[in-house]
């Protein structure tokens, strides 16, 4: 979130789209009732079903899953004809008025394809998409905004093919809403309104994943809603500590979202200096200029003593990512037999990924599979998968596995990192069960039996493991306040910092991560975190419940919240160019005349409103990115079908789905289309549920008993289905039975003048548990945004047949 | 029954009861218009009163099409969200599709119908705060309360032989806490307090309601049973039913005129909570063990 929680009280518009928060957050959708009851706020929901929360919204409209681009597209062109954008803030707190380079071609003109498209290889030359530079090496302007070259011209045209028809016959929603909503939506262009979005996988689980995101950005940026209380971009997050696994470490990033080493970086300073942005404006403060204190802080973090500025902190023993490692790779590279064991910690891959077929067929050709894991999950089980997964006989595989049992999230302490990037300390309530063992405690034997192997037989590259800084004071199983101690960071010699002239001392925990150094004399395990463990205190046990923002809810005595305890990021932007708020009554920051006060400044606290530095510090822009090109389809989001699509895209019928879109090539990867599987699919969770987990459990088996799928009353009529029917949905790659429930909620729909039909049915079931059911992923194709590389789980096609 | 709450009235018996004194009466309000259906209040509910019992699941099968958890109150589930889909025809011609949720419990009627009904004595009770309680160990199981009840939510145990429904936490408000739905509500949409406290809330919700694309918004508080200690907020007001509530409800008449009848004749009170057992006995056969109703709850 780049708001929080409670922030979404102070709303005037809250679009939700791309998420079900009242269905999925329940705890957290108080706050837009809150909005609703306190200041009438206007609830708006896109979804493809009538879900529970347009159950309580003011406007909903019903749209085809995976054409959330078109939508706001559509939005942003109603806003840009109308004249309802934020003028001020687009002139000068986004990119609007960068020039392009010439050469650049936008799909409108170029059958769907931005300039640059290499078919053979599906992927893009971007050196026609880059800024036009000027001789002082920083991108030309045209504060006017009326180059043609310019982002916001680009942008006019770009958008302006999205009309409330086009929408329409895209979305298969009348115009009559679209409109209706568009007008609610961009309402927020006026300074003293503010809205905000509230989004989840409902926008990341598709093969235009992170253009849907950016899609959204660029609309918040031209009503001038980003930074601001009652404003932002606000990813919910759907397991309460997935904010802090994101946080802390993936495999295609290092803790503090630092880039991961490439092989073509071999030394540190390779990788500096590919990984630090250049300033791209003069008054850009970019950030990331400090690459280098977070990267050689968190070098001595993981290798302490050993990695010395002689062997280049060590940089060397960190792997190199010669490929794509992210989670679907993982297991494709299972099943290709490169990967060759698994450690799966509170994580179930059969369940989890998409085509559970291939996943059961992946982890059976492992050497080792090791589970840490509360129940015995689908992926602990994967050997006995029944017949419907297509196992290989449980005879011929030759997985060892081993089912570690762990204590779960109640039975052990530690930090939850919640949406709103709140570090919120908990503490444990009950002892784990029978052999049942703290996630720390099972890593802390392993490293402790790997380096006496290390040690006794050598190998090849022993050194990361055996020289890695584990000095805790038990290191069976570290105590999670001194790992705390360590993500913090604290200072390793003494020191004097430069700028502020203030003295560190040794073993002091460092107050913030403004003091981490390239020279080895700080560590820190992840800079983001820095500040939450200071010589004050775990300052994640904070719950003071006393509203210090005059009643805009930022409680910053509450936990910690990163970056640096800020509540709202990007808060310079909450203000005019003279630092007065946009809404007084809702103050971000402020300039007092001497500083910034209010939450805590994202910005130097003592630039001067005059020197006009850029509100998006992170940036080397210094400004919020109408226009991206970092994206790998195109800078500016596009209409791409789904993958497997139910018609061609009517703004480009050669170019239907997004030509980038990461797809494997096994035998099993098989992609359906329209002529056997004529229905648009989407699955999605339950109040009643939590993932996988909670059929273990049988009192929330009691409030919802069975797997379902929900069907338009009139294709169950078509079908001759009814209430209670067991039906059968299939896709390409398999198919589920399971109970019909014949609704309202989803209605046929009209796109492209033919009438499309959209079905849907839950997760949460299957093969392990008390209440067993399909694994609704057994459908999903194996088809990733070419970011993120995130699975399009919800929207595919199939059919649909009485069991 | 909690030994700090005083009685009004208790079923089969001349009231005045042993209350001297006089209490706020204590409602519950339900905003339909913000509640999502989560079913937070009925986990609640389940784990506070010990009700759970996996059986149930397999008696009530999720068979009817909907997210509602069963098609009915039971014996052992006594807060139910209702899940009705209804589609509007609005004035210009327009539809608008609704999917209301509403809470289906006991409304503690301040004109109980099922304590009137009731021949045992005892068996249904009336606290000063207006709180209506079934004191399992006095019920016979004539389900004479089921008839009287406008809102049909008394359910007869088939293990027990003996009626329950919400308490409304009884066992909570004697110690100053809000019945558990209430404490486990994550929009607030549940509120508990006095009933004049919560009515004046309930209009000025229905007031902003009416300003917010709810023209028809009202409160539900029947005066046919002397207005409910359940108060609901409707969105669309004019048709409670569309909510599962009825419309004008009425302590049935046959109950008004066998308590009529009763009036003059107190001592046949007595006679008339005979025949009841009479009747339980020849209905079910012996009551054994009536035994503490927390051992019931775990049979039922
Ligand atoms: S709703 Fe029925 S059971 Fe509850 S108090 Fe009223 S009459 Fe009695
Ligand atoms: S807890 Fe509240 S919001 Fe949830 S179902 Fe019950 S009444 Fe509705």
């Amino acid at each position: 979130m780049t708001n929080n929680w409670v922030d979404i009280k102070n709303a005037d518009v809250i679009l939700v789209m791309g998420g079900n928060p009242a269905e999925n957050h329940p705890c957290g959708f108080k706050w837009a009732i809150e909005a609703k009851k306190t200041r009438n706020a206007k609830l708006i929901c896109v979804d493809p079903r009538f879900n529970r929360t347009a159950a309580v919204s003011d406007q909903f409209v019903q749209i085809r899953s995976g054409t959330d681009i078109a939508f706001l597209a559509g939005v942003m062109n109603y806003m840009l004809t109308n004249n309802r954008i934020h003028k001020e803030y687009v002139a000068n707190y986004t990119n609007a008025p960068f020039l392009i380079k010439e050469g650049l071609l936008l799909p409108g003109d170029n059958d769907g394809l931005f300039s640059g498209f290499d078919p053979q290889k599906r992927a893009y030359d971007k050196s026609t998409w880059a800024y036009e530079m000027g001789t002082d090496n920083f991108v030309k302007v045209d504060m006017t905004l009326e180059d043609p070259r310019c982002v916001f011209q680009l942008m006019k045209k770009h958008y302006s093919r999205y009309t409330a028809e086009m929408v329409a016959s895209i979305c298969g929603c009348s115009k009559e809403d679209f409109l209706k909503a568009a007008e609610m939506i961009s309402s927020t262009y006026a300074p003293e309104k503010a809205g905000t979005i509230m989004y989840a996988l409902g926008w990341t689980h598709h093969s235009s994943a992170v253009q849907n995101i950016r899609a959204a950005a660029s609309m918040q940026l031209l009503l001038g809603n980003v930074g601001r209380p009652g404003g932002g971009v606000n990813a919910l997050r759907g397991h309460s500590n997935i904010q802090g696994a994101t946080d802390m470490n993936q495999t295609h990033t290092l803790p503090g979202y630092l880039k991961m080493p490439k092989p073509e970086w071999q030394s540190l300073k390779e990788f500096i200096d590919a990984t630090t942005p250049k300033k791209l404006r003069p008054n850009s403060m970019n950030y990331w200029e400090n690459t280098d204190k977070f990267m050689v802080s968190m070098l001595k973090a993981f290798w302490g003593s050993a990695a010395t500025t002689e062997n280049d902190f060590a940089y060397s023993w960190l792997p190199k990512m010669d490929r794509d490692y992210s989670w679907v790779y993982i297991y494709d590279g299972a099943y290709n037999g490169i990967v060759k064991g698994v450690f799966s910690f509170g994580m179930n891959p059969v369940g989890n990924g998409p085509h559970s077929k291939k996943m059961v067929q992946a982890l059976s050709r492992l050497d080792w599979l090791v589970v840490a894991e509360n129940f015995e999950t689908e992926t602990a089980s994967f050997w006995k998968a029944p017949k419907e997964y297509d196992p290989p006989a449980a005879a011929q595989i030759k997985t060892e596995v081993f089912m570690l049992p762990a204590a779960n999230f109640a039975e052990k302490d530690g930090v939850f990192t919640n949406s709103s990037r709140w570090l919120q300390w908990k503490w444990k309530v009950v002892d784990p069960p029978g052999d049942a063992k703290a996630d720390q405690e099972i890593i802390g034997r392993l490293v402790l039996k790997l380096r006496e192997l290390y040690n006794k037989e050598g190998g090849k590259l022993p050194d990361p493991v055996v020289k890695m800084a584990w000095n805790y004071s038990n290191p069976v199983s570290p105590n999670l306040e001194e790992v705390a101690k360590e993500v913090n960071g604290k200072v390793l010699e003494d020191f004097t910092d430069e700028k502020t002239k203030v003295d560190y001392k040794k073993g002091q925990q460092v107050p913030g991560y403004a003091v981490l150094r390239a020279d080895g004399k700080t560590l820190s395990g992840n800079w983001l975190h820095s500040g939450y463990y200071t010589e004050a205190g775990n300052l994640a046990m904070r719950r003071n419940p006393v509203d210090d923002s005059g009643g805009l809810g930022a409680y910053h005595n509450w936990a910690f919240n990163w970056p640096a305890n800020r509540r709202i990021m990007y808060n310079r932007a909450s203000a005019d160019l003279n630092g007065k708020p946009w809404d007084p009554k809702r103050p971000g920051i402020w300039w007092n005349g001497e500083k910034w006060v209010g939450d805590v400044p994202d910005y130097k606290p003592d630039y001067k409103p005059e020197e006009m530095i850029g509100p998006f510090i992170m940036n080397p822009e210094g400004v919020g990115k109408l226009y991206a090109v970092e994206m790998n389809e195109g800078p500016f989001p596009e209409h791409y079908e789904p993958y497997e699509t139910p018609v061609d895209n009517p703004l480009h019928p050669k170019v239907s789905s997004n030509p980038v879109t990461k797809l494997f090539k096994t035998k099993m990867d098989v992609y359906g289309t329209r002529d056997k599987f004529p229905i648009v699919c989407t699955t999605f969770r339950l109040t009643e549920h939590f993932h996988y987990w909670t059929k273990h459990e049988a009192i929330l088996n009691q409030l919802q008993q069975e797997f379902f799928v929900e069907i338009p009353e009139e294709l169950a009529k078509e079908k001759g289905i009814k209430h209670g029917d067991r039906v059968k949905v299939s896709s390409a790659r398999g198919s589920v039975e399971g109970k019909a429930m014949v609704t309202k909620r989803i209605r046929p729909l009209k796109v492209a003048g033919q009438t499309v039909w959209q079905i849907g049915f839950p997760i949460h079931w299957g093969y392990a548990g008390k209440s067993v059911g399909p694994l609704a992923n057994t459908l999903t194709p194996t088809a990733l945004d070419p970011n993120s590389s995130t699975p399009e789980y919800k929207a595919f096609l199939v059919s649909l047949d009485k069991a | 029954m909690p030994s700090n709450m005083e009685l009004r009235r208790i079923s089969a018996t001349p009231s005045p009861a042993t209350g001297v004194r006089t209490a706020p009466t204590v409602a519950k309000m339900i905003d339909t218009t913000t509640c999502i259906g989560c079913k937070a209040c009925e986990v609640a509910c389940q784990e506070w009163n010990d009700l759970f019992n996996a059986d149930i699941a397999l008696e009530a099968p999720s068979e009817f099409g909907s997210y509602q958890t069963m098609p009915d109150l039971t014996a052992n589930f006594w807060n139910l969200i209702r899940f009705n889909e209804h589609v509007e025809k609005r004035p210009d011609g327009s539809e608008k599709f609704h999917w209301l949720m509403a809470k289906d419990q006991c409304m503690h009627c301040e004109d109980p119908g099922c304590l009137k009904a009731c021949p045992a004595p005892g068996a249904i009770v009336q606290y000063t705060n207006g709180v209506v309680d079934f004191q399992q160990e006095h019920c016979i199981g004539c389900e004479y309360c089921v008839t009287g009840c406008p809102f049909d939510i008394p359910r007869l145990s088939k293990k027990t032989k003996k009626v329950y429904k919400c308490t409304l936490c009884t066992d909570r408000l004697a110690y100053g806490l809000e019945p558990a739905c209430i404490k486990a509500c994550p929009t607030g949409c549940l509120q508990f307090g006095t009933k004049e406290h919560l009515v004046q809330i309930a209009n000025a919700r229905v007031e902003q309601l009416k300003h917010n694309g709810y023209e028809k918004a009202a409160i539900y508080d029947p005066p046919g049973v002397g207005g409910t200690g359940v108060i609901y907020v409707l969105g669309l007001g004019d048709q409670p039913e569309l909510y599962g509530l009825p419309n004008d409800p009425h302590v049935p008449w046959t109950v008004s005129v066998w308590k009529h009848a009763l009036k003059p004749i107190g001592s046949l009170l007595m006679i008339g909570a005979l025949l009841g057992t009479i009747i339980h006995y020849v209905r079910y056969g012996r009551n054994e063990a009536p035994g503490m109703r927390k051992v019931d709850r775990e049979e039922v």
